[in-house]
């Protein structure tokens, strides 16, 4: 135990200040995507990420969001297991043939109002993997998005600034 | 010498070829006459061999039928044995009896290429799923892959236990958590699982027929997405599969930086595991330290090579960044710090009680078990097998750099996450090694060629998750005609059903957690 106690002490608080922080991007949306959600989420912004045929790089930056440097519950975004306490459903990969029910299904389980957002090159377009058999291309060609957040994987920081352009786009301001 | 091909040349009751333009050439491909084809693996598992890979390729665009390949491992000896099928008759006898991943493999060839194995116990649908057309075979030549699938009616059929207080749990595709999506079938009596039927294929996307219509040099990048966590394993291995048939010379400066990517890669997913391991018995303080090691390691490789998992960062022919002497700097003061870190944490892991209770004889898999089911890599080293292409089959730099595998026996979870804390360790030691020793020069050198039609390259390179491997065809005019992609999870995943029998429902997860096999690299 005093391992522990000593080990937590010296590492001390890791989340980067939104002042002073090394990745400019947090510092700009930080503020904002916490006001945001206050305001509009009752401080409380609930999402259900949903793999969809991604290679699982896009799964390990939506992870990175938890560590301690993004800390993406200090804004109030909170990840759910299931898809009916979801206000946003996080979808990644070119939609798999074979995810495409599963898909659907999930997003029938989301309870409306629900923003759908397509997170990386191949959710939002299919990517590498276009569309083909087995891969039906972009999320949007099976549920419908409402907003896009590219890259390969987008970095956490680039998913942290997609999900306030998201809350943005759908007209929720601060 | 081959001793592989030494058994069959001894021992096989029928005349067969060692066919020519196999690279590299230190893998011997013979093609023996299709009666024999499970005579071969009898013979060749007396001889101790373990099946690494087995695939079927449609060659009916060279005059001949299908052309079946099981590849087999000793040590670091790789022996490819070929059958050849006509295309009216494509069936062959299954080594499903003799060799437990070629179970599952049988029934993927059944399903994506519509070849026959005669006498397999199971012929369900693998990857394909039953609501596709049952003459849709993706990966025969005449399939166009860009026409939709239809749906019709189908339902698989998942074994069943019956019995007063046996129940089922159905579990996915979509997992509660950031995870990647695959069903597992409980049945269960109490809190005791009696079985685990796992049914994967809902993340595959036709990679390897998409591999069918790209160039050699473009492909590189798809096969840097086949599984994410492991893009450099596999990009590296696609290109040592190409580079061998092309002949190319990469540099040697080029080859260490490759294996720094590797080791790089091989730290940061084991760190992450470490810690979602602690974190799925409720020890979160280890999952946020791991993890905040795990950040900044990746951006050191954003600052260094400009992409946080190194994507797209080996390319045929070399490496697309070099590393100057202030990133050499870096990645040494990065080694300094996370070693201190580290050791701190190993002893914190090793002190708690907690994980003593937890993860010490759950999720046990045997040696005898772990042999008999082919598994590789970590979950293999952690069962006793001392399996490691860093080690038995060295490419270069790793023939000087001596890799020291580690192996427990216990087979528990414990030992899966205690091979990986030793295996951070050596690559900590590797990556030091790597950036002292690293020589000066080019890091790429364009292929001078491309593959010579019908000519087929094959690649073997230990990933963070196990031995990955690459088998690649050139067509009649010299294109890209079949891409076999084979990671390590098509092996381990197997693993997982037998290891969780007798444990309890709860304890799920954390085998699960312990394996982290990949979805997307079985799926394809």
């Amino acid at each position: 135990m005093i391992r522990i106690g000593r080990k937590i002490l010296r590492t001390g608080i890791r989340t980067e200040a939104l002042q002073d922080s090394s990745t400019a991007e947090i510092r700009e949306i930080g503020a904002e995507l916490r006001d945001v959600i206050d305001r509009h989420f009752r401080g409380s912004l609930t999402i259900r990420q949903v793999d969809a045929g991604s290679c699982n790089g896009c799964e390990l930056e939506i992870h990175a969001m938890n560590n301690v440097f993004y800390n993406c519950e200090r804004f109030g975004i909170h990840f759910t297991a299931s898809p009916r306490f979801a206000d946003m459903l996080l979808v990644t990969g070119p939609v798999a043939h074979n995810m495409e029910i599963a898909l659907r299904r999930t997003y029938g389980a989301t309870p409306p109002p629900r923003l759908v957002v397509a997170v990386g090159d191949c959710g939002c377009d299919g990517g590498i993997f276009g569309r083909s058999y087995a891969s039906l291309g972009g999320v949007d060609n099976v549920i419908p998005v409402d907003a896009y957040i590219r890259g390969c994987p987008p970095t956490p920081a680039e998913m942290l600034s997609g999900i306030l352009k998201v809350l943005r786009g759908a007209g929720i301001r601060t | 010498m081959n001793r592989l091909l030494g058994i069959l040349q001894k021992e096989l009751d029928a005349p067969f070829d060692v066919a020519e333009r196999v690279y590299p050439s230190d893998i011997p491909s013979c093609v023996v006459p299709r009666a024999r084809f499970a005579e071969a693996a009898r013979l060749l598992k007396r001889g101790h061999a373990l099946l690494a890979a087995e695939w079927a390729a449609d060659e009916t665009v060279f005059g001949r039928g299908f052309g079946v390949y099981a590849c087999y491992r000793f040590g670091g000896e790789y022996l490819l044995v070929k059958s050849e099928l006509p295309a009216d008759d494509p069936s062959f006898p299954t080594l499903a009896k003799r060799f437990v991943p070629a179970y599952r493999m049988e029934r993927q060839m059944h399903s994506l290429m519509g070849v026959v194995p005669t006498g397999h116990p199971d012929l369900r649908p693998w990857i394909k799923f039953e609501d596709w057309p049952s003459d849709a075979w993706p990966l025969r030549k005449g399939f166009d892959p860009l026409r939709p699938l239809p749906r019709v009616a189908g339902e698989y059929a998942f074994g069943r236990a019956e019995g007063e207080g046996v129940y089922e749990i159905p579990v996915g595709p979509v997992h509660a958590g950031i995870i990647e999506p695959g069903h597992f079938r409980f049945q269960a009596l109490g809190e005791d699982i009696i079985n685990l039927e796992e049914r994967l294929g809902y993340v595959h996307k036709g990679i390897e027929k998409r591999f069918e219509s790209m160039g050699w040099l473009d492909a590189v990048r798809l096969a840097g997405r086949v599984s994410g966590d492991s893009t450099v394993a596999h990009s590296l291995a696609y290109c040592l599969a190409l580079e061998t048939m092309t002949g190319a010379e990469v540099p040697r400066r080029a080859m260490w930086l490759r294996a720094l990517f590797l080791e790089r890669e091989r730290i940061a997913n084991h760190l992450g595991d470490i810690g979602a391991i602690c974190n799925d018995v409720a020890f979160a303080f280890m999952l946020y330290q791991t993890m905040r090691l795990k950040e900044q390691m990746l951006r050191l490789n954003h600052k260094l090579f400009g992409h946080r998992f190194m994507m797209d960062g080996i390319i045929p022919g070399g490496v697309a960044s070099d590393i100057d002497t202030n990133g050499i700097s870096a990645i040494l003061a990065e080694m300094n710090a996370f070693e201190a870190e580290f050791e701190q944490l190993v002893t914190i892991y090793d002190e708690n009680s907690s994980l003593d209770d937890r993860l010490r004889t759950t999720g046990e898999l045997s040696s005898e078990e772990a042999r008999d089911l082919g598994v590789c890599g970590f979950v293999a080293r952690a069962s006793g097998m001392n399996l490691d292409c860093r080690v038995q089959r060295p490419f270069p730099p790793y023939d000087l750099l001596a890799v020291r595998p580690s192996v427990l026996a216990s087979g528990d979870v414990h030992a899966r996450a205690w091979v990986r804390v030793e295996e951070v360790r050596e690559s900590m030691r590797l990556v030091r090694q790597i950036i002292s020793d690293i020589p000066a020069g080019d890091v790429r050198r364009p292929l001078q060629r491309t593959p010579v039609p019908d000519s087929t390259g094959f690649g073997a390179v230990e990933g963070w998750r196990g031995e990955t491997i690459y088998w690649l065809q050139a067509g009649p005019s010299g294109e890209i005609n079949r891409c076999m992609v084979r990671d390590p999870s098509s092996l381990s995943w197997i693993g997982l059903e037998r290891c969780v029998q007798g444990n309890i429902v709860p304890d799920f997860p954390l085998c699960n957690k312990s394996f982290n096999q990949s979805y997307s690299g079985h799926d394809v």
